[in-house]
């Protein structure tokens, strides 16, 4: 059997590591409570606004797919593909409570087909890349209406 | 329009558009040379250059306005270089146009010109985990194409464009470039032959997204006094507006190349998308509207993307650009013919060459030199694109 890989974030503080309801990982304003994605640090975007305090906050973990695609060749560097290259289907999602749209890729195993503009999806982590010791994970959405797909996630079958 | 807010085209220039493999700079040379020559100006009468810049040719690229001064011998002309993505050639055409408009110099020199690399567009080297375009492909793999066909797919959800109406873009493109000796293809396609290519970015397939290509376009600009002194004539192609503005808050369409958009929790209300801005804000320069206009070159990166264009420029309303497209009202021979060039469908994106190219493909229409792909008549253009990181440009020119 081989030895279980460490999992790390693909990147640092952009989503928490709960596998089980994992969320992204948004700033909140102090001073309009305007929402971004990834974190505000410095100043406000919001042009009406001064603030420069800002509160991390959870994002909504589920979502309606505004327009969906998928990536049929492999992209070029920095991203890291497996080899062979899967083809993996990529939504962007309208957060409600939010009211802002953020893409990811979606799960293994659920191609374009079944997804639709309008359809639910939630935040799962997934594998980004691996090395001989770490997985990469970073968030990915996944249908809600169990349209398929593997559960990418811990204990998953190819892992 | 007064002399104060207008200025004169009196040459255009294109290197042909291709995979030529050579040094950027040849490119924007000969596109200046033919420039210069089209306008009987001499190169040593030029007191003004704006380069656009290319980000993938090292440092002469960062600097594009005094590589092309010193390749044409300097003359202590003064020079700028500018950087706004797909925008870039049109910053430099407005940087051009602010100084004659400013009285600080009569005759300017606007060149872009690039080589580049095979395939998609990747973000320069180094691992730069605060760099958006960086993370973009890093973390999702999303590539140019992928936020082409996320927009592609939100057109066929809300308007019932379908994957044929697509591929009639490209059908279309590629018969005006048929008759453009600047494009790099020159092949008649047909919607059967689009849609048996490799699907790349569902809906979208390889032959509806436009290649990188090596290519350089120049143009000179002068004062509206000069240009009647040079050529003897009040009869003059003029930029009548130039169009760079940036979005407003909260920019709710999801753009390249951002992960997420802005937040509309906070907002009232949410005023026109971007690109609709952009074509709105050189309408109200030039004083016009969109029935005044004969003609449009838009950026068409992907063949779905044209038709956003017909609704973001105004010649329709949301949801009819695939009529428009259907009755033939955007062919050549049409109501108003967009991309008689053939577009970025023949050419393929040369970044900082094309704002300049399609400004360069509206002066020879406009002064009835475009040949086989003339629009009979037309005496008022546009342009428009919309690059990475909240550029994009409008040019308004009339004859």
């Amino acid at each position: 059997m081989p030895p279980v890989k460490t999992r790390l974030p693909a990147i640092d503080g952009w989503f928490t590591l709960d596998e089980e309801a994992p969320a992204l990982l948004g700033s909140r304003c102090g001073s309009c409570g305007n929402f971004a994605f990834p974190k505000e640090t410095y100043s406000c975007r919001n042009p009406e606004c001064q603030g420069r305090e800002f509160a991390e906050v959870p994002l909504s973990r589920t979502g309606k797919v505004w327009s969906y695609t998928n990536a049929g060749y492999q992209p070029p560097e920095p991203y890291v593909s497996a080899y062979p290259y899967v083809p993996f289907a990529i939504a962007a999602v309208e957060l409600a409570a939010e009211q802002m749209v953020v893409m990811g890729q979606v799960v293994p195993g659920v191609d374009v087909d079944a997804l639709a503009v309008g359809a639910e999806v939630e935040l799962v982590l997934g594998t980004l890349y691996e090395d001989d010791e770490h997985e990469y994970v970073v968030w990915k959405w996944r249908p809600l209406d169990g349209a398929g797909g593997t559960p990418d996630g811990k204990g998953r079958e190819d892992a | 329009m007064p002399d104060d807010r207008r200025v004169a085209v009196l040459g255009a220039g294109m290197h042909p558009w291709g995979k030529w493999g050579r040094n950027f700079v040849e490119y924007g040379l000969a596109a200046a040379g033919d420039a210069l020559a089209e306008a009987g100006v001499a190169w040593t009468d030029v007191d003004y250059v704006a380069g656009a810049d290319t980000i993938r040719n090292g440092y002469p690229g960062f600097i594009a306005g005094a590589t092309f001064a010193r390749a044409l011998g300097w003359t202590g002309a003064r020079v700028s270089s500018a950087y706004a993505a797909c925008a870039s050639g049109a910053q430099a055409i407005n940087n051009a146009r602010a100084q004659i408009l400013a009285g600080l110099c009569d005759v300017a020199l606007v060149v872009g010109a690039d080589t580049t690399p095979k395939g998609f567009f990747k973000p320069v080297g180094g691992e730069r985990r605060d760099d958006p375009d960086w993370l973009r492909f890093h973390l999702i793999g999303a590539t140019n194409p992928t936020y082409f066909a996320l927009y592609a797919r939100r057109r066929m959800e809300l308007f019932g464009a379908t994957e044929a109406d697509f591929a009639a873009v490209k059908v279309k493109n590629a018969r005006a470039g048929l008759e453009n000796p600047n494009a790099r293809y020159r092949k008649a396609v047909t919607v059967d032959e689009v849609l048996a290519s490799p699907m790349v970015a569902d809906p979208l397939r390889l032959l509806e997204i436009c290649a990188t290509s090596d290519g350089g376009a120049a143009l000179v600009l002068t004062s509206m006094e000069f240009a009647r002194r040079h050529t003897g004539t009040d009869r003059l192609v003029t930029v009548d507006a130039v169009s760079t503005v940036t979005p407003t808050f909260p920019q709710t369409v999801l753009d390249m190349p951002g992960i997420a958009t802005d937040s509309a929790a906070g907002s009232d209300s949410v005023g026109p998308t971007f690109k609709r801005s952009v074509a709105i804000a050189a309408y109200e320069e030039a004083g016009i509207g969109p029935e005044d206009i004969d003609l449009a070159e838009v950026y068409d990166l992907s063949s779905a993307l044209e038709l956003d264009w017909y609704e973001d420029i105004l010649l329709c309303k949301e949801g009819e650009a695939e009529r428009l497209l259907r009755d033939g009202d955007t062919t050549i021979g049409g109501r108003v013919p967009v991309n008689p060039s053939g577009g970025l469908s023949c050419f393929g994106e040369a970044i900082p060459a094309q704002a300049i190219a399609q400004v360069c493909e509206l002066v020879w229409q406009l002064r009835g030199r475009a040949g086989a792909r003339q629009v009979e008549g037309a005496t008022v253009g546009i342009t428009a694109n919309q690059g990475l990181f909240g550029h994009g440009s409008s040019v308004i020119v009339s004859a």
